[in-house]
């Protein structure tokens, strides 16, 4: 079952169309990451996705309710940290959190404790009594991270949570998010940052000029362009280049003291160089594939577009 | 059309209510300026003049609970959105109507309290009158709600400067005072400065708190708060017209 949908969403600000015939479908329990550059419209589609904003076009379902028609209730299964929006400077971090859970219906004693639980695993236990205005910008984004988790939401909608964060905060971000995600929970974030997108999400969609220029496992967009990949090997005696001669090799090249050796079936290459190692008695020191990084990708598909 | 679950509504509309009271209005500085700024403007236009206390009484508590009501629900949506707190409240369960009703409710709220306050405390002072208690509530809620409403009309404006709403509020509200027989009692007035005040809002506040403690209205309570019932209609939907256009500026 999808836990988030959206069927041709669309969404104009005056001539600008921000968002364009977005479609999209994430699986109950995933992590769906949606990549794009800036203005691509990512915080748009989170914005019609979240109820914030209505589309001119086109419908978006929560947990299988349809956030238009029955907003309150499609709310109510989500979790959600918007771009750049902060909880309330003049409320103490405790505050902040049993206000928000109010919202959703939880009462005072399970309010309490999962105020006190997520204040604690986020490294806030301390500082719940203080305004959350004396807060740094990393501790404010985990004070919104634990409103937003407090309900244990179905659905966690995260936009950029982790821009502009200390290394110690991204990190609590992404255990936060793997910790929902292993609870059950399904999460759709948008980043800026390939690498976090590539390590957490099972799915990515990349959106350029508000539409939807591929979906996919970040392992299927990196090989969507080029299906040369290579597999990396150094030995511990010196090799010969015509060693490296066989029907999925296309080339071998010398990279420092390794080789690199080009094909479109890396699998039957590794087994090759085994066997080759193994008849010519060389000793592999290091083995490993390689191919378009996921970052190759998302430039070549934006500027494509 | 929208499904609605009422209960969790009624939540969100408390819920919000609850946060403006706690943030913008439980502050020293708002509940002394909402106390002292009509007290001042009324001892301006009485001291020196030898005017009837009890006639103008009505006139005063309706302009007490005119600023009061509006005085803070303005700042409010500028100020969320200059703090980029508003789209993390879109965010919850709550609906643009939660919002501005919580607003109107919180304005209506801190309205009815400071004026009942000056008005339980002139009661035991001036011995004042009391003509009909019913009159008085009706007065205080309708009159509450509905320019606590006005604010949320004024917080609607596409900016998160709440300095600019302030001017526009100030621009508005106080020549209000000026043509709704607060200073001059509607009895009084005659031909085109009549017909001036029947178009303020605030002349039917002002003439039912004169229905419920002197007796001396010129309209009918009941179409006072007629005037009163559809004023909040239209300001609510004004503003939730308003907002709803303007919501994308500063998210």
């Amino acid at each position: 079952m999808e836990a988030i949908e959206a069927d041709h969403l669309s969404k104009s600000f005056g001539p600008v169309t921000a968002v364009n015939d977005v479609s999209l479908a994430v699986k109950e329990g995933s992590v769906f990451g949606f990549l794009g550059p800036n203005g691509a419209g990512k915080t748009t589609t989170i914005r019609l996705l979240t109820g914030v904003l209505s589309p001119d076009a086109g419908s978006a379902w929560i947990d299988g309710i349809d956030i238009n028609r029955n907003p309150l209730a499609a709310k109510l299964k989500m979790g959600v940290i918007p771009e750049n929006s902060t909880v309330y400077g003049d409320m103490t971090a405790e505050q902040n959190v049993l206000w928000m859970a109010r919202f959703y219906g939880l009462d005072r004693t399970t309010r309490k404790e999962r105020a006190q639980d997520i204040l604690r695993r986020l490294g806030l236990a301390e500082r719940k009594n203080d305004l959350v205005r004396t807060f740094s910008k990393g501790m404010r984004q985990r004070i919104s991270i634990a409103c937003a988790i407090v309900h244990s939401p179905p659905v966690l909608i995260l936009d950029e949570p982790t821009t502009g964060l200390d290394v110690q905060s991204r990190r609590l971000v992404i255990e936060t998010v793997h910790h929902m995600n292993e609870a059950g929970s399904t999460i759709l974030l948008t980043t800026h940052n390939i690498e976090e997108a590539n390590t957490l999400c099972n799915t990515i969609s990349i959106i350029n000029k508000g539409r939807i220029i591929a979906t996919g496992s970040p392992e299927n967009l990196k090989t969507t362009f080029d299906t040369t990949r290579y597999v990396e090997i150094s030995f511990a005696q010196p090799v010969e280049k015509k060693l490296f001669v066989q029907e999925d090799i296309s080339r071998a090249e010398r990279w420092g003291d390794k080789w690199r050796i080009y094909t479109t079936n890396p699998d039957r290459v590794v087994k090759y160089l085994s066997a080759l190692a193994e008849r010519e008695h060389l000793t592999i020191i290091s083995i490993a594939t390689s191919g378009l990084s996921l970052e190759d990708a998302f430039v070549r598909l934006t500027e494509g577009a | 059309m929208m499904d609605l679950d009422l209960g969790v509504f009624a939540r969100s509309v408390m819920l919000v209510a609850e946060k403006n009271m706690r943030i913008y209005y439980y502050r020293g500085p708002v509940v002394v300026f909402g106390l002292l700024f009509p007290i001042l403007m009324f001892f301006t236009y009485f001291i020196g003049r030898n005017l009837d206390l009890i006639a103008f009484f009505p006139g005063f508590l309706a302009m007490m609970l005119f600023f009061t009501s509006s005085s803070v629900g303005p700042l409010i949506t500028p100020w969320e959105k200059r703090e980029k707190t508003y789209e993390r409240l879109l965010s919850l369960p709550v609906i643009l109507e939660s919002i501005i009703l919580g607003d109107i409710a919180a304005g209506a709220i801190f309205g009815v309290a400071i004026t009942a306050i000056v008005w339980v405390v002139s009661l035991v002072v001036l011995h004042l009158p009391l003509t009909s208690a019913l009159v008085l509530v009706v007065a205080f809620i309708l009159g509450a709600i509905g320019f606590a409403a006005l604010g949320t009309v004024f917080a609607s404006m596409a900016t998160d400067v709440p300095s600019n709403v302030m001017m526009l509020s100030s621009l508005i509200r106080l020549p209000l005072i000026f043509v709704s027989g607060i200073f001059i009692p509607l009895n009084q007035l005659t031909g085109w400065v009549f017909v001036l005040t029947s178009i303020s809002p605030l002349t039917y506040l002002v003439d039912l708190f004169h229905a419920a403690l002197t007796n001396d209205a010129v309209y009918p309570p009941v179409l006072d708060a007629l005037v009163l019932v559809i004023i909040i209609v239209i300001f609510v939907l004004l503003a939730k017209t308003i907002q709803k256009r303007n919501l994308v500026k500063g998210l």
